[in-house]
């Protein structure tokens, strides 16, 4: 008795009513007509595909700054390094997915970097409120890359409206560039013998290895930056800031590192997204980047001033798990046609965000 | 202080994650009866209160087993605000006191008194206005209930501590139907003249017929004050007698399971006084430290002494660590060993050899949510680059070595925790304290600078304490500088004991100087500026 509770406890209600919810849903699926290996596919995939980017929430949570809805700015900076990446490819005339990748992540760390410790002075500066400054940050970034997209002096077909013959896509195809690099059976199965394992099928299931070990060694190394000491500095000045500045640390620098470190994640992560989704969508589609990546890392169990690799590891699985398999189910609920499921699909998904964000008081945060 | 209990506590039992810390208790309290209980760090007190106030972390972990009744009916308390609708108090160790209300505020905060205006007959009571006359009232009743008379309107914020810990006590009072307050260590942050006068006050309040359940861990107060006590030791019902027919080594025996000879016993061992060597001098220095004010202070403090900081709270001596450790801006200066430290270079001092305890232990020397490993590792590691792996680029944490050091200082401070894991939030008080020592040892210091070192600890661990600091002094010479509001502590280890006053050294004593020389002393006059004083008035 007192062992489930125990096991209950660890786990917290939340995430076990969740999980529950989630594996009931997979067992439903296969009645909804739909095939289980698709499902698990999917999964798999949506997992992948927004991990870095939840991962991004950790030194920005351990560093004291909270929930940083403001990673749409790495994301706005890794769109400008995988379009400047391909106008580069485009400018040569050659077609190279490889170099592509590596320009994007080239180009969009460095720039990011500088960007998230712009932020970070920000938001040494308006202390106390840096979760409604960083939300605003977020939704500034957006708008103001869309000027950026709109003035960039592009030439490729691939990213510039064909007509006009200026200003970006809303949606760019990486067919001819990274996309599926490291998922996609498909694109992996054009690449040379060695490199076959990035992606491939087992029993119908797609297990895009590539991207999957990409995020869990980018987990390693935030894991490992955590146990380091520059890392337990910051997460001490996450935590009690007396405590750290009578340690001989500058709380405000170790803030503007967490800012940093999570700003790059952003770009990295949008890169890995775009990289599995198989297309950059600018303009207004990362609007709501932030909260999605928010409510992922809040299910997983974190608060708002303490995250760990387990709580991205955990709640991107049910979050992204929960969005992929819920809404081709109610799809077949609906009556063919009806646009009650794209309804449907903003109240779960926003009602999942709203949930977590309800949760974020309280929970481990009781004083003693 | 027979009759009916007011409270009683039947069976209790509690466990944490499996850490069974209190075992079929029982606690019985009478209307107008002082009870005092008493136990060692770690022995359950402040658990067992907490199921009292039906304390979130209670429930949050799994509540607990046995049966509360209040005046004989049996009652299930969800939350502090039931346990307060039930007529019981509690004061708290740590001020909850909101700085810049005012004193009526202050006692009145939640419970306001309300005037109807036009808005609340159709918005409800939440749109009344302050019936502040009323108000007003209420507060220096309850102000006169304990014996305090001072102005109401006064803002908290510049009172000395003794006094707001009177706020806190009118506060409780106030509450329509309070049957019974719980003092939870009230007198650890008081001088030794507050502090009499909190018994006092305690003493008032139990004639009006208010039960009190008094915790703290100085014995002496429990033989004045209480009627009656009850021993717990290990989360285990030792005894509940009447004070009367006690000792306070009876008490401290039965406390630790095992008989207590002296209550401070410091061995006497040789040492050698480096008199030339000046280890740490302050020239001309200022902290400007809310309500601690340290204002041009000269001293210096021998290499190998234990040098001790007396004086009344409010004077400033807690001052010194703070300006010291860079926590707050100061002015003059300060040498380590002759090399003038730069106090506006965080943690100067630490780079020079220093490492220091904290007096507020929550808020300056814990990380709350992280282990106690990681707790009594994390300075040396930040500074002195310890407990590191090497490889490459990266330096991380080397666990192995973290972990021993930490079963080691858990050893050798006697640290009641279920391992180096546990997290430092969910350790008792005084065993907090000890997490803050073990952290300041392990930086290995030339000087050492403990603020209330002993605050909230039980005897045994004040002795162990002690001893380990002369130990420290005897066999590795390091400089101790303790900032203590407790006199007897001062006077058993230091071998001088200069007394804080106005920001100021008033006279630097001996520790067997008489009682009257330190009493002066703490006023800022010297026995000589009194003898004078009395010359005057003869003439
Ligand atoms: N939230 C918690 N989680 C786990 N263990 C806890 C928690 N709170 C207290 N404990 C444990 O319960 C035991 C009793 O602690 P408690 O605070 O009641 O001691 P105490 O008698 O008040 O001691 P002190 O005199 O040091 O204040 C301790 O061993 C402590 O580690
Ligand atoms: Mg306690």
């Amino acid at each position: 008795m007192s062992r489930t509770k125990d096991f209950v406890m660890r786990i917290g209600w939340p995430r076990l009513i969740i999980g529950l919810f989630f594996v009931l849903l997979i067992v439903v699926s296969p009645f909804m007509g739909l095939k289980l290996t698709d499902v698990f596919s999917d999964v798999l995939r949506r997992w992948a595909m927004f991990g870095v980017l939840v991962l991004a929430m950790v030194p920005g949570v351990q560093s004291g700054i909270g929930l940083n809805f403001g990673v749409s700015l790495g994301v706005v900076a890794g769109l400008i390094g995988s379009t400047s990446a391909i106008e580069l490819s485009y400018r040569q005339g050659v077609q190279r997915p490889w170099a592509d990748l590596g320009f994007a992540l080239l180009i969009a760390i460095p720039l990011a970097a500088i960007l998230g410790f712009l932020y970070g002075l920000l938001l040494n500066r308006v202390k106390g409120s840096e979760m409604t400054v960083s939300t605003y940050v977020g939704f500034s970034a957006i708008a103001f890359s869309n000027i950026i997209w709109l003035s960039l002096p592009f030439k490729s077909g691939v990213l510039v409206w064909p007509i006009a013959g200026e200003g970006m896509r809303n949606t760019i195809n990486l067919e001819q560039s990274f996309g599926g690099l490291m998922s996609n059976p498909a694109v992996v199965a054009g690449l040379p013998r060695g490199l076959r394992w990035l992606a491939f099928e087992v029993g119908g299931v797609v297990i895009p290895l590539g991207v999957i070990l990409f995020f869990l060694a980018m987990c390693f190394l935030n894991w490992l930056f955590l146990r380091s000491k520059k890392g337990i500095a910051m997460s001490a000045a996450g935590e009690n800031t007396l405590f750290t500045r009578s340690n001989a640390i500058n709380v405000d620098h170790m803030r503007i590192l967490g800012t940093m470190i999570s700003t790059v994640l952003g770009a990295v992560g949008i890169i890995m997204y775009a990289q599995i989704f198989g297309f950059l969508q600018l303009y207004n589609a990362p609007l709501m980047m932030g909260f999605q990546c928010v409510a992922a890392v809040l299910i997983g169990g974190a608060t708002t001033r303490r995250a760990t690799i387990t709580n991205v590891l955990v709640g991107t699985l049910l979050f992204q798990g929960i969005l992929t398999t819920a809404l081709p189910v109610i799809k077949r609920l609906m009556p063919s046609g009806s646009t009650l499921s794209e309804v449907l699909r903003i109240i779960i998904s926003n009602g999942i965000i709203l949930y977590a964000l309800s949760k974020t008081k309280g929970g481990n945060q009781v004083e003693k | 202080m027979e009759g009916p209990p007011i409270l009683s506590m039947k069976g209790i039992s509690k466990e944490f994650f499996g850490n069974q810390v209190l075992k079929n208790v029982d606690l019985i309290a009478r209307p107008g009866e002082i009870h005092a209980l008493v136990g060692e760090n770690g022995a359950g007190k402040s658990t067992l209160m907490n199921i009292l106030f039906g304390m979130p972390v209670i429930h949050s972990t799994g509540g607990f087993k046995g049966e509360i009744e209040i005046g004989g009916e049996k009652v299930t308390i969800a939350n502090p605000h039931e346990a307060m609708n039930h007529g019981i108090g509690m004061v708290h160790q740590e001020f909850m006191l909101i700085p810049d209300f005012s004193i009526t505020e202050n006692i009145k905060v939640g419970r306001e008194i309300g005037k109807p205006t036009m808005l609340s007959k159709f918005l409800g009571s939440s749109m009344d206005i302050l019936d502040r006359r009323a108000m007003s009232k209420d507060a220096q009743n309850a102000l006169s209930r304990i014996g305090m008379s001072i102005e109401d309107y006064v803002k908290v914020a510049g009172l000395p501590i003794g006094y707001k810990q009177f706020v806190e006590i009118a506060r409780e009072i106030d509450k329509t139907g309070i049957k019974l307050l719980v003092f939870d260590e009230p007198t650890a942050v008081l001088t030794e003249s507050e502090a009499e006068r909190l018994l006092d006050i305690m003493r008032r309040i139990a004639r009006q017929g208010i039960a009190i359940i008094f915790i703290t861990h100085r014995l002496d107060e429990v033989l004045a004050v209480a009627d009656s006590l009850t021993i717990l030791r290990d989360g285990e019902l030792i005894e509940r007698t009447m004070t009367k027919d006690m000792t306070v080594v009876e008490i401290a025996g039965k406390m630790i399971g095992r008989k207590v000879e002296r209550l401070v016993d410091v061995a006497d061992t040789v040492r050698e006084l480096d008199d030339d060597t000046v280890a740490l001098e302050l020239r001309n220095f200022s902290v400007a430290m809310p309500g601690e004010q340290v204002s041009q202070m000269d001293v210096s403090v021998k290499k190998g002494e234990i040098f001790g900081f007396g004086g009344l709270a409010g004077q400033g001596k807690i001052g010194i660590i703070n300006g010291i450790m860079g926590l707050y801006p100061s002015e003059g200066d300060a040498l380590v060993f002759g090399k003038k430290l730069q106090l506006d270079r965080l943690g100067d001092a630490l780079r020079n050899g220093m490492a220091f305890v904290s007096e507020d232990r929550r808020g300056v020397g814990l990380l709350l949510n992280e282990s106690i490993e990681r707790n009594i590792i994390f300075s040396s590691m930040q500074i002195h680059n310890k407990f590191l792996w090497k490889r490459g680029p990266f330096s991380t944490l080397n666990r192995k070595q973290s972990k021993e050091h930490a079963l080691k200082m858990i050893r050798l401070l006697d640290i009641r925790c279920t391992g180096p894991n546990q997290k430092s939030r969910s350790l008792s008080g005084g065993n907090q304290q000890k997490v803050c020592l073990a952290r300041a040892l392990t930086m290995d210091p030339n000087i050492l600078i403990v603020a209330e070192p002993t605050r909230g600890i039980d005897i045994g661990a004040k002795k162990l304490v002690l001893e380990h600091l002369v130990k420290l002094n005897a066999e590795k010479g390091v400089t101790i500088v303790i900032i203590s509001s407790e006199l007897v502590e001062l006077r058993s280890v230091c071998d001088r004991i200069a007394i804080v006053a106005e920001g100021k050294v008033s006279q630097i004593l001996p520790p067997d100087a008489s009682d009257a020389a330190f009493g002066l002393a703490m006023s800022g006059m010297s026995i000589h500026d009194a003898e004078g004083e009395g010359e005057v008035h003869h003439e």
